[in-house]
């Protein structure tokens, strides 16, 4: 077991230490940020001096193990744009990508459990089939296009809901939260949705598939014959069975609804991480590009991670040496 | 940093009491990159600037200079290297300290120094030095009868705050430190920083001790900015009330924002001209089909393509009527630009077709051109355009547009053959666009000019407009400049770019040139 958990960890260490190269390998492509950087009158003395001072001119492994050898002591360096430390930054803007995954994340869960056990016990109904269609309509729109209709409808036409922004924070230590204003609280909701509509329709075919298959099993059958109410049959025999591949699912698309909130960011003009990763792409900003690219890679190693080892702790299989000692 | 629902609820009570209190809240794409002066010089960055800090000389809203920090200036009777400047009495800075003449010293040496991205419009100064409290002198390093349109965007700070705060220093990318002065201010504007979330929000107070007070309408007392960087997020945020000014509205938006009920269009020229470059240095150029052989060093192909672009149809149907076409590259704001030399060239496809074969091209040739697609308003699409325009005269355009990161250093490398550019005028004279766009490239000149132009006499009498002193010998030689620029072809304008700002209909502001917003103009009805 602990053999097993080294050989992963060190596996992730060799995928992180590959996503930086690789990204490395790319900034030259993104531009050059020395325009950015300098005004209009720059002469050709002051480019060279950025630039050595940068060491932009460096072949991109030498800056690579520039960056890898400061981040290791926790030093991002300073953002181009900004001229702020990068940790600085991506600090304060953490909590506002986080709480937006958080209740998209709880909203695609509430509903698509929620849509895809009434699908699958109403199948074929009215209510069940509009549910479908519309789940279809949800899958197929880009994101950009549901947050424009979203503020179209909801900012424009209804006046009900901010069009972009957090609305009114509070701070608490060093977490700014807009969950304890009442216009934090409704700037929350379009972005939510939009981040979330995609990961709601594919957790609600999972599971409305998986009840499906589960209803027709023999213990149903069984349950049904008992004479078990309806309800009970449906939420504590079936949909129990069905929640295990949806909690994989949804433990994979976490990292996802953070990686994808760059869209509704940018739609929404929320100070999020992502927001801050399209900006820097634009300036070039290759101290913040590198931090971000490598914090996600840190995420999605770190989820998978979680989620292979919690497969050893469930699958006995896997761990049958170790129970041999135990016992 | 924090703003709680009870600072909201104190703000509206006291908006109740006072029918003075008005909040404008104002939108456009980027942020102010720094509050330090002295670190950018960007547009937003020095729209932000111009609120809290202020210069000696400003501009106001029409582009007219106007006294700020100094209230009068002329060159020194008996020596022509030195401008006085007389400095305003009674002025304090946000902090309650004074402003005196070694303000003024330690701001330009600051702004001077290696990190200052405002330098280059300095280098003609050799020393400022305070001769009064409320005098200061600047010795240039020959006559510069134009030094100051060069500093109406040079900010004054406190010597006492900036030395107390450790923030002598403009910016430092190797140290990893923060500067003090990119997260705080004190200035001697109108308004003055409450907070600031760096591209989230910044809000902004009027300054009670104010020196304009009276003169200035002032009637906005609270500014809140919130950069929002999606063109229809943006536009919606205006429409639905929750903005009350917007910058760089999208040409295809106009008519839903004039349409509305409560809202306006304000719309004016920029001091910004796009136009075409062309590589006509080279002996030959590299991403063309014509083999040791430059087409474009023939004035006939140039003048051609000059005629083959047809203006009037890039502003009706690309800028939907937002633009002014131009026939030279020089804003007409700029000392030198003259209503015959903008004359827009007229689309004569025939003629262009007889010049093509005179100079040995009958068959056309192939090309590509450079474009940026996210610096200037619709810059890809007039691209785009001009490829269809060209074609017409038989040459094959292949077309690269890309992001301004990668486009900008194509041009600074002169790795390009045919590209589009956009230039604004600080210091609205003619000198400026000479010395980056037509003088020969070298280390202190030429820095923009990527069409391998190189014409010694003509340098020369660039290099004599920095110390000419006598005005009218001066413009004289401007204008002759200007008649080699245009007989020569050396670059195809396009047109002038033309500002959009969309407002509420009671909130009137007018469109600077220089797409700044000077809130301490705006009146509110």
């Amino acid at each position: 077991m602990l053999a097993y958990i080294i050989r992963r960890v060190l596996q992730s260490v060799l995928v992180l230490l590959v996503v930086g190269l690789v990204a490395f390998s790319m900034f030259r492509f993104v531009g050059d940020p020395i325009d950015n950087m300098l005004g209009q009158e720059r002469t050709q003395a002051d480019i060279e001096r950025l630039r050595d001072v940068l060491g932009l001119d460096d072949p991109f492994p030498v800056q690579y193990w520039k960056f890898m050898s400061q981040a290791a002591e926790g030093n991002f360096g300073i953002s181009y744009r900004q001229g702020r430390p990068v940790s600085d930054i991506l600090l304060e803007r953490a909590p506002a990508t986080l709480e937006l995954a958080a209740v998209s994340g709880l909203f695609a869960i509430t509903f698509g459990i929620g849509f895809g056990v009434l699908t699958a016990i109403r199948r074929g109904g009215l209510l069940s089939s509009t549910v479908m269609t519309l789940s279809l309509v949800g899958v197929s729109l880009p994101t950009f296009l549901i947050g424009i209709l979203l503020i179209y409808l909801f900012s424009v036409e209804l006046g009900w809901l901010p069009s972009f922004g957090r609305g009114d924070t509070v701070m608490i230590g060093g977490w700014s939260t807009g969950f304890l204003t009442t216009s934090g609280l409704k700037a929350l909701i379009l972005p939510s949705i939009t981040l979330g509509l995609y990961q709601m329709t594919l957790i609600m075919r999972l599971v409305r598939s998986e009840m499906l298959e589960v209803l027709r099993q023999d213990y149903i059958r069984f349950a049904r014959a008992r004479g078990l109410r309806e309800r009970s049959v449906n939420f504590r025999h079936a949909l129990k069975n069905t929640l295990v591949p949806v909690i994989t699912v949804t433990g994979l698309q976490l990292g996802s609804i953070i990686a994808f909130a760059i869209i509704t960011e940018t739609v929404f003009q929320w100070p999020g991480v992502g927001l801050l990763f399209i900006n820097a792409i634009q300036f070039v900003d290759i101290p913040v590009m590198a931090a971000y690219l490598m914090l996600i890679s840190v995420m999605f190693v770190g989820i998978n991670l979680i989620v292979d080892l919690l497969y050893v702790a469930i699958d006995p299989r896997l761990r049958s040496d170790s129970s041999k000692r135990g016992h | 940093m924090k703003k709680t629902t009870l600072l909201a609820a104190a703000l509206l009570a006291s908006t109740a009491l006072s029918t003075q209190a008005e909040t404008l809240r104002w939108a456009r794409a980027g942020d102010s990159l720094t509050l330090d002066p002295h670190a950018q010089n960007e547009g937003p960055t020095h729209t932000i600037a111009h609120q809290i800090y202020e210069p000696l000389i400003i501009r106001d809203a029409t582009g007219t200079p106007e006294p700020a920090l100094a209230t009068d200036w002329a060159p020194k009777a008996d020596d022509p290297n030195v401008w006085v400047f007389n400095l305003r009495e009674g002025v304090t800075f946000h902090d309650g300290a004074a402003f005196d003449s070694s303000d003024v010293v330690f701001s330009f040496q600051r702004a001077q120094t290696e990190d200052s991205d405002m330098k280059e419009l300095l280098n003609s100064i050799v020393e400022v030095r305070a001769t009064g409290p409320y005098q200061v002198e600047f010795v240039t390093d020959g006559p510069n009868p134009i030094l100051p349109n060069n500093l109406t965007n040079l900010f004054i700070m406190d010597e006492d705050w900036t030395k107390a705060n450790n923030a002598e220093k403009v910016q430092d990318f190797e140290g990893g430190e923060d500067t003090f002065s990119a997260k705080n201010a004190n200035g001697t504007g109108a308004y003055m920083v409450e907070t600031r979330e760096p591209d989230v929000k910044t809000v902004l107070k009027q300054f009670p001790d104010y020196w304009g007070k009276g003169q200035f309408p002032l009637e906005v007392t609270e500014i809140i900015y919130t950069p929002i960087q999606n063109a229809s997020t943006r536009v919606a945020a205006l429409l639905s009330g929750e903005v009350d000014l917007i910058q760089d509205v999208p040409v295809q938006d106009l008519g839903r924002v004039a349409g509305t009920d409560g809202l306006e269009v304000r719309t004016a020229p920029q001091n910004r001209v796009i136009f075409l470059g062309l590589n006509m240095g080279a002996a030959d150029i590299e991403r063309d089909d014509v083999e040791g052989a430059n087409p474009l060093a023939d004035a006939r192909v140039r003048q051609a393509m000059n005629m083959a672009i047809n203006r009037d149809a890039i502003k009706q149907v690309v800028m939907r009527g937002q633009s002014q076409p131009a026939g030279m590259i020089a804003p007409p704001f700029v000392n030198g630009w003259t209503a015959e030399k903008d004359a827009v060239p007229a689309t004569d496809i025939a003629k262009a077709k007889e010049l093509m074969a005179e100079a040995g091209y009958g068959d056309g040739f192939s090309l590509q051109l450079d474009c940026p697609n996210d610096r200037y308003i619709n810059d890809e699409g007039i691209c785009q355009a001009v490829v269809g325009m060209f074609a017409q005269i038989g040459i094959t355009v292949n077309l690269d547009a890309k992001p301004k990161a990668q486009h900008f250093p194509l041009i600074a490398n002169g790795t390009t053959d045919f590209y589009m550019l956009g230039w604004g005028v600080p210091t609205y004279d003619s000198e400026y666009i000479f010395n980056f766009l037509v003088h020969s490239r070298g280390d202190d000149r030429g820095s923009w000019n990527a069409t391998g132009y190189a014409n010694p006499e003509l340098d020369a009498k660039i290099q004599s407009l920095a110390s000419e002193t006598d005005l009218t010998v001066r413009d004289a030689t401007i204008s002759d400049i200007w008649d080699v620029v245009q007989a020569e072809t050396l670059y195809l304008p396009i047109h002038h770019q033309v500002l959009n700002w969309g407002a509420k209909a009671n909130v009137k502001v007018n469109p600077d040139p220089e797409d700044q917003p000077k809130i301490k103009y705006v009146t509110i009805e």
